[in-house]
């Protein structure tokens, strides 16, 4: 189910604005790559380029190559929408569908595709779906309940069962932790744990501990001033970078001198 | 735990390779299809309107290219003299007459009732008092004819006498005032009635927004309530209070029913309000004789219609500027 | 500003400043402008209820007089004079029919196009689009009854009178307002909504059928509900193109339709009726009495209608929880 992806030089843009520069990195299939740095340094709008959702804001465009082994995503025969099944996404603020149950949220990408599923292979689905979320146990006497009643780190991994439901190659989190509170956000970095068994994951998040604590690798993103594009400084083992990074700038930030 | 399956469940997505299975198909077509028929309706629109005033435009065109004389000799009710802009002057400057007069007096009402609800009622019965004056909009044009004519119009005889008999000298009160009061004055206060609730709503929203900061900057400077309106609420609402005044006047430009089921009709330039048998409006006019209008009737009551199109449509357009204006100018956020 | 002056600073001792702080130390006449303010916008309120009080009192108490069920339920075929008979059958069924239509026609194109307005407009042909929807609620309903007449004129002559024509009228006004309140609810769907169901892989056209319409059908019935409302009572359009009749026709393709606010302003129009001393069957104000029942009945109708817009409003809205 995982995939590899490498990026290479790419550019994001804004209308003419150009918001991140000059990017080039491999995500590894089946790790935790996490993504930090200052507020405005591009990670969020980096991460949405890796199954096009930044296609969504009016006027924002990338240049460069995403490749999904071996496959160009911005070649022109591609479909975006095609790209967003293959490329999961969770938000950074959970948002499940108001007038849907647990169960239909778990099954809304299939659903909402007008795809026909039966009975039984649906239950199987939530039921699967849910464990992989670590919610079903929670939820299990209570799926035609709507999704919205839930507390925020039980929606939240509503969001990612939901995700993982369409049976995606890589997931994509956008600092999915940071409007819950810290017990829900351990339930999410040890889900993240196991998910990674399964699932390529790219992971944006502020905090560096958590970001020490669950990935495998760490890239790290700044800008140079307001109004200049975030770039990528540097990308290794998270080890590496907690302890010995090769830039200056990345041994600042995660000293805590700037960010 | 893992998530790898033995089995795939139908319906969930079939493994293809991303090559096959990222590129377009059947749903994006659909998508586009979709996008296309949208737009379209949107483009709808714009030809609803042109269509409007293209067809109006063709009807009456018969009524400016035909000779006056043979007009009125084929219009039982058409002027012998002045031609087709002679007929309607009088009644642009009844209808704009009695426009006027709903405003005068509709608007210092509904900026009253607005500041009422928005800053002086208790919160908790705000909204419930809104929703009254909003009913007020809820009253069929014709209901307000029929109470206008039977329940106000004998009503009101004493005030207009009132008036013709100390302001008399002013010529807007020029006496004997009529009796049934079936008077463009009557007509005035009815559509002040009418447009109360369209007026009230806008300037209550625009009284709302006051930027909070503003209110309280005020209030920690020891204003009075009075005061805070006045300082910091109205300053800020008043191009918003002109807009909701235009629409309101909009509004009182092209309505029907309650004008003819009331005023007593006539076409001169007067301004003597308490007088029956002076004033006629466009939109009255029209329902008036359209029922019974033959070929050149019909076209000449379009060219009339086609001018309170017009009139109403620039008072609006004027509207919308202003409140555009606003939305740019307006620091509140 | 003078009147913001602040008062003196406290002199001696705690009298002046209870004094000033209990607000008799104000200048009076600060005070009373401001009582003078209080007293003015509370007036302009209670005048405002005059006319509603005053409309509803006496709809209610002249038309309770004819309002049966034998009123509801006949036409007025075959009655003339004083006759103590006839009824608004006829009108009602003209009414519901033409409004009908005209919902059917204003519905999907206001709806789409405020799709097109929220998901879709971008550039100078959204803002167009906006600017003249905002210019067609200016419209004044004689107008849109004229566009009507001149439409169906070019097609069946001079001349026509058609039910489906009244409903025509009666989009150009309803379009509009059903545009706005469409635009406004979709507006209100968070964009977080979209962006889960795009990640999803979901389409843009799905998104907007299943998530962005589901979550906003509420509010969309709601206000498809007012704008019903609002139409509903229109009178001069439907006076011009619909026509009036006495009997009862249930084709909207063919001849004359009879509505209710036609019905009243057509009653009301008869005036009063001079009864031959000592007829037995006649009633010199039966027609105002006919009007004043057929008035009570719109109004109910209007009411009922708004309130089945807020019932839908309140029940389906989608649930935020616990």
């Amino acid at each position: 189910m995982a995939k590899r992806i490498d990026v290479s030089d790419l550019n994001i843009y804004y209308g003419s604005f150009l918001a991140v520069a000059d990017v080039s990195m491999t995500i590894e299939p089946r790790t935790v790559t996490a993504l930090i740095g200052p507020s405005g340094c591009g990670k969020s709008t980096f991460l949405r380029t890796l199954n096009r959702m930044h296609e969504v804001i009016p006027g924002a465009r990338a240049e460069g190559k995403v490749v999904m082994d071996g496959v160009d995503m911005y070649a022109s025969d591609v479909d975006p929408v095609a790209v967003r099944r293959h490329v999961g996404m969770v938000f950074q603020r959970p948002n499940p569908f108001p007038t849907m149950s647990i169960a239909e949220n778990v099954l809304a990408g299939v659903r909402l595709n007008n795809k026909r599923i039966s009975k039984g292979d649906a239950q199987d689905l939530v039921e699967r779906s849910l464990q992989g979320a670590n919610l079903w146990n929670e939820v299990k006497d209570r799926l035609d309940r709507p999704g919205s009643g839930l507390s925020g780190g039980q929606q939240q991994r509503l969001c990612i069962a939901r995700a993982i439901a369409v049976r995606p190659q890589v997931l994509l989190m956008d600092e999915p932790c940071s409007a819950l509170d810290p017990i829900s956000t351990l339930a999410i970095e040890d889900l993240i744990a196991e998910l990674k068994n399964d699932y390529t994951i790219v992971i944006v998040t502020h905090n560096m501990q958590q970001a020490a604590r669950v990935s495998d690798r760490t890239g790290f993103f700044n800008i140079a001033g307001t109004g200049k594009p975030g770039r990528l400084i540097e990308i290794d083992d998270t080890t590496t970078i907690f302890s010995s990074p090769h830039e200056q700038a990345t041994e600042d930030y995660i000293s805590g001198r700037f960010g | 735990m893992s998530l790898t399956p033995t089995r795939r469940p139908e319906g969930a997505e079939p493994s293809l390779t991303p090559a096959e299975s990222m590129t377009h198909g059947r749903a994006s077509l659909a998508n586009r299809a979709f996008a296309r028929l949208s737009t379209a309706s949107g483009v709808t629109i714009l030809a609803l309107l042109a269509a409007v005033t293209v067809f109006l435009v063709i009807e009456a065109l018969p009524a400016v290219t035909t000779s006056p004389a043979e007009l009125a000799e084929r219009i039982s009710w058409f002027p012998e003299t002045g031609g087709i802009l002679g007929y309607v002057g009088p009644l642009v400057f009844g209808t704009l007459l009695a426009a006027l007069i709903a405003l005068l007096i509709g608007t210092p009402l509904a900026i009253g009732i607005a500041l009422f609800i928005s800053h002086y009622a208790p919160r908790r019965l705000a909204q419930g008092l809104g929703y009254l004056v909003d009913l007020l909009a809820a009253i069929p044009s014709v209901v307000y004819g029929l109470w206008g004519s039977l329940v106000l119009a004998p009503r009101i005889v004493p005030v207009q006498d009132l008036l013709a008999q100390y302001l008399g000298w002013f010529p807007l009160f020029d006496g004997p005032a009529a009796q049934p009061a079936r008077t463009v004055f009557t007509v005035g206060v009815v559509l002040a009635v009418m447009i109360l609730p369209i007026i009230t709503a806008v300037c209550r929203e625009v009284f709302l927004q006051t930027p909070r900061l503003h209110e309280e900057a005020a209030l920690a400077l020891g204003a009075t309530r009075l005061e805070v309106i006045r300082t910091a609420v109205l300053p800020f609402a008043r191009s918003g209070i002109i807009s909701a005044a235009m629409l309101g006047l909009g509004r009182a430009l092209g309505e029907t029913m309650a004008v003819l089921m009331i005023l007593s009709p006539g076409f001169a330039y007067s301004f003597a309000l308490l007088q029956a048998g002076q004033h006629q409006t466009i939109a009255a006019n029209i329902a008036n004789q359209f029922p019974e209008a033959n070929t050149a009737g019909v076209s000449t009551l379009i060219a009339t219609g086609l001018v309170l199109f017009v009139i109403t449509l620039a008072v609006n357009m004027l509207a919308r500027w202003v409140v555009s204006r606003r939305a740019d100018f307006s620091g509140a956020n | 500003m003078a009147t913001l002056q602040t008062p003196a600073p406290p002199a001696a001792g705690d009298e002046e400043l209870r004094r000033q702080l209990t607000g008799a130390g104000l200048e009076p006449r600060r005070k009373r402008a401001d009582r003078a303010m209080t007293v003015v916008v509370a007036l302009a309120f209670a005048l405002a209820l005059v006319p509603l009080v005053s409309v509803t009192w006496t709809v209610l108490s002249r038309g309770l007089e004819r309002f049966d069920l034998y009123f509801l339920t006949v036409s007025m075929r075959g009655v003339f004079g004083g006759m103590d008979a006839g009824g608004i059958y006829h009108a009602i069924l003209g009414t519901l029919l033409i409004t009908l239509f005209a919902t059917l026609i204003s519905v999907p194109i206001g709806l789409l196009c405020a799709i097109y307005l929220v998901e879709y407009g971008r550039g100078r042909l959204a803002k167009a689009v906006t600017f003249f929807v905002d210019v067609m609620t200016g419209i004044p309903s004689i107008v849109a009854g004229l566009f009507a007449y001149a439409l169906f004129a070019l097609v069946f002559g001079p001349g026509v009178r058609l039910g489906i024509a009244g409903s025509v009228a009666l989009s150009v006004l309803m379009i509009p307002v059903v545009v706005r309140s469409c635009e406004e609810m979709l507006r209100l769907v968070p964009n977080e909504l979209r962006e889960a169901s795009y990640a999803l892989g979901v389409p843009k056209y799905l998104t907007i059928l299943k998530v962005v319409l589901r979550t906003a059908i509420a509010g969309i019935a709601t206000g498809v509900m007012l704008a019903v409302a609002r139409v509903i009572g229109e009178t001069a359009p439907l006076l011009i193109v619909a026509g009036t009749i006495d009997s009862i026709n249930t084709n909207v393709f063919d001849g004359r339709m009879m509505t209710l606010p036609v019905y009243i302003f057509g009653q009301y129009r008869q005036g009063n009726v001079s009864c031959v001393a000592g007829a037995a069957d006649c009633i010199p104000t039966i027609n105002f009495d006919r009007a004043w029942a057929a008035a009570l009945t719109l109004i109910l109708i209007v009411m009922a209608l708004n309130l089945l817009a807020r019932l839908i409003a309140r029940f389906f809205a989608p649930k935020a929880g616990r």
